[in-house]
């Protein structure tokens, strides 16, 4: 019986993964030959996707992109020997793109089946939670402030410090909140951990409900991801029936259950009091802190709330220890950043690798250049709240204060890639325009200014004196950015100031002082 | 008559509802001043007569943090915190007026009067008149843009009257709704720049849940909704200089 693995992510469907398998299937019984078809995660090489790996004694051999039509054509390469053939891609864990990174959060990815426990623990799982329950709460949360985590969904804070807080507050209750909007344009590595690793995710919750004394949990997912709903609704169940969450969790004395909510759509959501906010059946309206989150959260009451990233990191921490992940990185910037590739890029994809790699290496070595083989002109990096960077600063390493010192940011690890054709005006504005489109409407800079900018930004482009209104546009920013009531607002300016820094040619303004250009 | 009006409102709008924690003492502009914890910057500001402009804080509701006038600098602290949405800290060091903060506010001023009716900003008495004296901003430079400016008025209720285009969307209307009359009557409806107050499912004030109790009224403080009783012989929008 030869085992042959297919993708069940949601970009390996999109690109016909299901009928890959289906055929697969059929072609081995036309053939009788005795294939058993396991649907995996997703590998995160989506330039290869759908990518068939067969299990051989000698490793997985790859196969991509495989479209159904080719299925009988493997066949009679002999594929299920990792026979030769024009899309094979050669032993999966031997090509470049994956065997260069450090894969410590997405270990599993490409590898287990997503919802298979036996598979989970075969492959590391619930180590973590197994060690953690073997110490005292207060040990763990030491664990994961030693760990130098921090906060992956974009704001970077430390997640051991923001789980001290919560474990010293009184209250009756607790919980722990996952913040699963994944909104950024250009970002997907929630998206892969629910779908592809709902455990880790699971078991990352379960360690951080320990640690803090909360004994329920919510998952706010954004409506777009229906496989990963799916995937954490059959996941917990597993857990459930397995006595990894409930009551008592493998008698330790310890409860701790979690449920699953869904978005409705807007980008807001995923910040954090917003999707407090709409956890609680309200309007997604951003609230103002203080109070913090972790001592009045959900429902009043103190609340962890962590990006799925953060806390899939933390079961290899547990497991691990935290002198093992505080060794990758370097400064402030600990352990390992899941970079997602995309926009105009050869090889998009996730590159799970230490902090301090630059972008140059990102996006030339790992990615191959651009899609379109033209020259690269510019990229963001962070989301659509991120900096557009020039390719002069290719040589930044991606570190949290490297970025801050050049006016950007690593957010949730986005980098979207842009050829020599690129306008970077429309792209401003473009910016500016999503601002406006998912402003909550709360504070007055944020809905009436984001509109402003924009009208703005059209008359510099109609080069209606555009002296004036590039003036005007760069005053509007600076309230924005001083007086936004989050960072949605107050980050909105940045996409459009580092565009006017980098190409004002593209906006019809003279080109930038070199004073202007240095921050 | 305005100005009639305006010398009867002599009592003092502290802006956030007072506390009653220990004592706290503090400095706003270098006077000193005791409040008890849990009191926000903006009421402490307002005990030591240093006032800070705002329009979406009234002593009759929670703070809501959303106008951004009220900001103001905190020695050792990062950014420009809105007072009313930050509690006292015992020897704190806050300071109300700055030209970076008058900027600031102006800036935010500006964005107001964008979407205002250009004839009902000179002479007119309302707490956003009174910040536009406090900061000196009656125009803007944004030139004409989007905009609610023709959004029709609501007339349906016999004693007030509700004209969008005056609203500033703070939302003092649907929290004192909330807040002081538990209907729930009123909410805001769409978002970013298209959010707007709106009654029950978007229906007319008199069709909706409303109780007219006239909490929203005393609420608002742009006249946006405002007693029909004012206006003899009807309400007519100011033309347009």
């Amino acid at each position: 019986m030869v085992k042959v693995c297919v993708p069940r992510d949601s970009s390996a469907l999109s690109l016909g993964a299901d009928e890959v398998a289906a055929a697969i299937a059929v072609e081995a019984v036309r053939r009788g030959a005795a294939v058993r078809v396991v649907r995996t995660s997703s590998r995160g090489l989506f330039w290869l996707e759908p990518l068939v790996e067969v299990e051989t004694p000698a490793g997985r051999i790859g196969f991509g992109p495989v479209d159904a039509a080719d299925v009988p054509g493997l066949f009679a390469a002999g594929f299920l020997g990792g026979g030769e053939h024009a899309l094979g891609v050669g032993p999966v864990a031997e090509i470049p793109f994956l065997k260069r990174q450090e894969r410590l959060t997405f270990a599993r990815a490409g590898v287990t089946e997503p919802t298979s426990l036996v598979d989970y623990e075969a492959h590391g799982g619930l180590r973590g939670l197994r060690r953690a329950l073997s110490m005292a709460p207060a040990a763990v949360v030491e664990e994961v402030v030693a760990s130098g985590l921090r906060g992956r969904g974009g704001a970077a804070f430390p997640t051991g410090i923001k789980w001290r807080t919560v474990a010293a507050a009184e209250a009756p209750r607790k919980y722990v909140a996952v913040n699963a909007d994944e909104g950024d344009s250009g970002t997907y590595s929630d998206r892969m951990v629910m779908e592809g690793d709902p455990f880790v995710l699971l078991e990352g919750m379960a360690i951080a409900g320990y640690a803090t004394g909360a004994s329920h949990g919510y998952v706010y997912v954004r409506s777009e991801y229906p496989h990963a709903i799916a995937a954490l609704e059959e996941a917990l169940a597993v857990l459930r029936a397995a006595g990894w969450y409930g009551a008592d969790i493998q008698g330790s004395g310890f409860g701790f259950d979690a449920e699953v909510r869904v978005g409705a759509g807007a980008y807001i959501c995923g910040e954090e009091t917003a999707m407090l906010e709409s956890i609680e059946g309200r309007r997604g309206m951003v609230r103002f802190k203080p109070p913090l989150p972790a001592i009045k959260g959900l429902f009043g009451m103190p609340t962890v709330v962590n990006n799925v990233v953060s806390l899939a990191s933390v079961p290899v921490i547990l497991d691990r220890g935290a002198r093992f992940y505080a060794d990758f990185g370097l400064g402030s910037s600990r352990g390992t950043l899941p970079i997602q590739l995309a926009g105009n890029v050869r090889r998009a994809g996730l590159v799970e690798k230490a902090f301090g790699v630059t972008l140059r290496e990102l996006v030339e070595e790992y990615g191959g250049g651009t899609r379109s083989g033209r020259p690269l002109r510019a990229l963001q990096v962070g989301g659509p709240l991120g900096a557009y960077f020039d390719s002069s600063l290719l040589d930044l390493p991606l570190d949290y204060e490297a970025l801050a010192r050049h006016r950007g940011m690593v957010g949730h690890g986005g980098i979207v890639v842009f050829d020599d054709t690129v306008d970077m005006a429309a792209q401003a504005r473009y910016a500016m325009e999503f601002c406006a489109v998912e402003s909550c409407g709360k504070c007055t800079p944020c809905r009436i200014g984001s509109t402003r900018a924009q009208e703005l930004i059209d008359r510099i482009l109609r080069g209606e004196d555009a002296p004036a209104n590039h003036a005007q546009l760069l005053k509007l920013c600076d309230v924005m950015e001083s007086a936004s009531l989050c960072a949605l607002g107050g980050m909105a300016p940045w996409p459009v100031l580092s565009a006017l820094r980098y190409f004002p040619g593209d906006f019809g303004l003279p080109p930038a002082t070199e004073a202007a250009r240095v921050v | 008559m305005w100005s009639e009006l305006r010398a009867l409102r002599d009592e003092i709008d502290y802006g956030t509802p007072p506390r009653d924690g220990a004592p706290v003492t503090l400095t706003i502009d270098g006077v000193a001043v005791t409040v008890p914890a849990g009191s926000s910057v903006m009421l402490a500001a307002a005990e030591a007569r240093r006032a800070v402009p705002k329009l979406c804080a009234t002593d009759m509701l929670e703070a809501f943090g959303s106008c951004r006038v009220c900001l103001v600098e905190i020695e050792g602290r990062r950014g420009y915190p809105a007072s009313c949405t930050t509690p006292v800290e015992p020897g704190m060091a806050v300071r109300t007026r700055s030209d970076r903060l008058q900027a600031l506010r102006a800036g935010v001023m500006e964005l107001y009067l964008s979407d205002f009716p250009a004839a009902d900003i000179p002479g007119g008495w309302s707490e956003l008149h009174e910040v536009i004296q406090a900061t000196g901003v009656a125009q803007h430079p944004y030139g004409r843009g989007e905009n609610h400016l023709d959004a029709p008025v609501d007339e349906s209720n016999p004693y007030f009257l509700f004209d969008p285009a005056k609203c500033i969307v703070c939302s003092r209307c649907v929290r004192a709704c909330e807040e002081v009359q538990g209907t729930f009557a009123l909410t805001i409806e769409g978002r970013g720049f298209a959010s707007k107050v709106a009654a029950s499912q978007g229906q007319p004030f008199l069709d909706s849940e409303c109780v007219s109790c006239g909490a929203c009224v005393q609420a608002c403080p742009t006249q946006s909704l405002v007693e029909k009783s004012l206006f003899v012989g009807g309400y007519r929008r100011a033309d347009s200089p």
